[in-house]
C-alpha cells in the first residue's frame, strides 16, 4: 500500500463508517413498512414518500424554507457590516474575531435555554419592562415565530460573519480608494465594488446559515413551543413520539434531496460554494 | 485627441500645496510642505521610505485630510473634500483594477460616476492611447503586468483629471519591462499634456521621467528643482547623498564620476592607495584611500582596467565639481 493510501485510509473509514453506512440504513428504513406497534419491516414500499405530499407537510416544508430564508437574509445584513468593521479595526481584529467565536465555547443547548429565561413572561425583559411601568401585562416574547427567528439568527450569525470576513480581509483596500478616486460615493462603492468582490463569501455564508437553519429542530422546539413545527421537528417526532421511523427516514431524505438539488442549481456555473 | 484638447492652455499653477502638514497619532508624517506644479509638468516626489512622499500624494488624492495647510487645485482649496469630489485621479501601486469588471468596464467606471457623455468614444480613445485596443473584454486577471499598468493608466486618463497621481507606478513591473514602460509613460504624458505627480523611491526613475523633482526627508521638502539642479547643485548633503553616489572629503562633496584618477601626479592632485575594485559591467568602481583616511569612489570606464588594488595613484578633480554645503 502506498503512503498516500495509508494517510487517506482513516478519513475514508470515517466517511464510510459514519456517513455512507448510516445513510444506507436511513434509505433502507424509508422503504420499509411501519409495524403495528412501532418498529419496521417488510414489505418494501414507496408509501412513506407518497405520504409526504400531503398539504399539511407541504405547509411545514414551506414554513421551514421561509424561516431559513429569513434567517439567512438577516444574518447577511447583520453579518456584513460587522465583518467589514472587524476587517478595518487594525490591531483589535484578532480580539473581535475571538469574540465572534466565543459563543461556540458554550453549549448550543445552554445558549438557547438562556433565551427562554430572557424572553418568557417572568423573564428578564418582561420583568424590567413591567418594573419600569412601560407595560402592565407581559409581552408574548416567547413561543412564536419571532422567537424562533431570533434564536436562529443568534446561533447562525458567527457562521455568516466568518466567511464574509475571510473574503473582505483579502480585499485590497486600494480598490475602495480607487472607487472613491474615480468619483464613486461610499454607497456606490459598496454596491459596485465591495459587494461584487465579496460575493463568494456572501454565498458561502448564505449556505452555512441556510442549510442548518432548514433542518433545525431544537431552536424551534425550545423557543417556538408547539406553535412552530418545522421539518426538523417533524422528522424528530417520527423517530420519538410518533414511532414511525420509515416516514421519518423518508422525510429526512426528501429534505436532503431538496437541499442537494438547490446546491447543484447554484453551483452548476462552475462556481465554488465554499 | 478630443479628450485632452483643453489641457494645453498655459494656465498658472494647477496644483499648489501651502504649509501642508499631516500629524498622525504616533508621528508627524508631513511637515510644512510647499509645492507648486505648473500645468503640464511631470513632477516626481522622491525620498526614502517613510519620508512622507506617499502621505503627501494621498492628501492631494483626498485619502488623507491635511492637519494644517491648503491644497489648491485649479484655484480651489480641496484640502477637506472627499476623493470623489476632486478632479484628480490616482494610478495605484497595486493598480487596484476591479477584478470583477472587464478592462472596458474598469475604464467606464469613472466616466459613469461623473455622468460623462460619449462614453464609448472616450473609452476607445484612451484604450488606443495606452495600446490596449482589442483587450477591452478581458478581466484584469487575464492581463500581463504591463497591460494591467496601462489599464490602470487608461482608467485614470479617461477622466482627463487636472492632475494625475502615480504611486510608484513602475515598481510592480519586472526590471526589463520597466525601462521600456518608463519611456512610454514619458511620451504619453507629453502627448496628453496632463500634469503628472509621481511618487517614487527610485532615483533613476525620477531623473529620467520628471521635469522637476522634489526631494523629501523626514516629512520635509529638502529641495525642488530640475533633475540637473538636483544632481549638480544639491541644496543639502541629504539630497546629494540620495540622488547619485557621493564622496565626502571633510564637508566637501564630490561625485564619483567627477573624481579623476591618474598614475602620475598632476597639479593639485592627492596621493591615494587603491583598496578595492568592483566590476559593474559598463563601469568599474575603484575605492581608494587618501592621506586623511577618507575612502573615495572613482568611476572609470570598463576599458580602463589597469588599476589594481594596492596601486599608489593620484586623485584630482575640477574646482567647479566640488559641492559645498552650509
Amino acid at each position: 500500500m502506498s503512503l498516500r493510501r495509508i494517510f487517506l485510509l482513516p478519513a475514508s473509514l470515517v466517511t464510510i463508517g459514519l456517513f455512507l453506512v448510516p445513510m444506507t440504513i436511513v434509505l433502507a428504513y424509508s422503504l420499509m413498512t411501519r409495524g403495528p406497534y412501532g418498529g419496521q419491516g417488510l414489505p418494501l414500499t414507496l408509501e412513506n414518500y407518497q405520504r409526504f405530499f400531503d398539504p399539511l407537510y407541504g405547509e411545514i416544508l414551506l414554513r421551514s424554507f421561509w424561516i431559513a430564508g429569513e434567517t439567512t437574509i438577516l444574518c447577511l445584513i447583520l453579518g456584513f457590516p460587522l465583518a467589514w468593521y472587524i476587517t478595518r479595526s487594525g490591531p483589535r481584529r484578532d480580539l473581535l474575531l475571538q469574540l465572534v467565536m466565543l459563543p461556540f465555547w458554550t453549549s448550543f443547548l445552554v445558549r438557547t435555554y438562556a433565551w427562554v429565561f430572557l424572553l418568557r413572561d417572568t423573564g428578564l425583559f418582561n420583568t424590567i419592562l413591567m418594573a419600569t411601568g412601560i407595560i402592565s401585562q407581559p409581552l408574548p416574547l416567547l413561543y412564536n415565530h419571532g422567537a424562533v427567528l431570533l434564536g436562529l439568527v443568534y446561533t447562525s450569525l458567527p457562521l455568516a460573519i466568518l466567511p464574509i470576513y475571510s473574503t473582505l480581509e483579502r480585499l485590497d483596500y486600494s480598490m475602495v480608494e480607487a472607487a472613491a478616486d474615480l468619483g464613486a460615493k461610499p454607497i456606490t462603492t459598496l454596491f459596485k465594488v465591495i459587494l461584487p468582490i465579496a460575493t463568494p463569501g456572501l454565498r458561502a455564508a448564505a449556505f452555512l446559515v441556510f442549510v442548518p437553519s432548514l433542518g433545525t429542530y431544537l431552536t424551534s422546539d425550545l423557543l417556538g413551543g408547539g406553535s412552530t413545527i418545522l421539518i426538523g421537528n417533524l422528522v424528530q417526532n417520527q423517530f420519538t413520539t410518533a414511532r414511525d421511523w420509515p416516514f421519518g427516514a423518508a422525510a429526512s431524505l426528501i429534505l436532503m434531496a431538496i437541499v442537494l438539488v438547490g446546491l447543484w442549481a447554484v453551483t452548476r456555473n462552475g462556481e465554488d460554494v465554499l | 485627441m478630443g479628450l485632452f484638447a483643453l489641457r494645453f492652455d498655459a494656465m498658472a499653477d494647477v496644483l499648489t500645496l501651502t504649509g501642508v502638514s499631516k500629524i498622525f497619532p504616533t508621528h508627524r508624517a508631513v511637515d510644512d510642505v510647499h509645492l507648486s506644479l505648473p500645468t503640464g509638468e511631470f513632477h516626481a516626489l522622491v525620498g526614502p521610505s517613510g519620508c512622507g512622499k506617499t502621505t503627501t500624494l494621498r492628501m492631494v488624492a483626498g485619502f488623507e485630510i491635511p492637519t494644517t495647510g491648503t491644497v489648491l487645485l485649479e484655484g480651489q482649496n480641496v484640502a477637506d473634500l472627499p476623493p470623489y469630489e476632486r478632479n484628480v485621479s490616482t494610478v495605484f501601486q497595486s493598480y487596484a483594477l476591479f477584478p470583477h469588471l472587464t478592462v472596458r468596464q474598469n475604464v467606464e467606471f469613472g466616466l459613469r460616476r461623473k455622468s460623462a457623455t460619449n462614453i464609448d468614444d472616450k473609452v476607445a480613445e484612451v484604450l488606443d492611447l495606452v495600446q490596449l485596443t482589442g483587450k477591452e473584454d478581458r478581466l484584469p486577471a487575464k492581463l500581463s503586468g504591463g497591460e494591467k499598468q496601462r489599464a490602470a493608466l487608461a482608467r485614470s486618463l479617461a477622466l482627463a483629471p487636472a492632475v494625475l497621481l502615480l504611486d510608484e507606478p513602475l515598481s510592480a513591473l519586472d526590471p526589463n519591462l520597466r525601462q521600456q514602460v518608463r519611456l512610454e509613460l514619458k511620451a504619453l504624458q507629453r502627448r496628453v499634456g496632463i500634469t503628472f505627480l509621481m511618487v517614487t523611491h527610485d532615483q533613476e526613475e525620477a531623473l529620467t521621467l520628471a521635469d522637476r523633482i522634489t526631494v523629501m526627508n523626514k516629512g520635509r521638502v529638502e529641495q525642488t528643482g530640475t533633475p540637473h539642479e538636483i544632481y549638480l547643485k544639491p541644496a543639502t548633503p541629504f539630497v546629494a547623498q540620495f540622488l547619485g553616489d557621493m564622496n565626502w572629503i571633510g564637508k566637501m562633496g564630490l561625485r564619483p564620476e567627477a573624481t579623476r584618477i591618474s598614475k602620475t601626479p598632476t597639479e593639485n592632485s592627492t596621493p591615494a592607495t587603491i583598496i578595492h575594485s568592483t566590476f559593474l559591467g559598463n563601469f568599474i568602481h575603484i575605492r581608494a584611500q587618501i592621506k586623511t583616511n577618507e575612502t573615495l569612489t572613482i568611476e572609470v570606464s570598463r576599458f580602463d582596467q589597469s588599476y589594481q588594488p594596492g596601486d599608489e595613484v593620484h586623485l584630482w578633480w575640477r574646482k567647479e565639481d566640488e559641492l559645498h554645503f552650509q
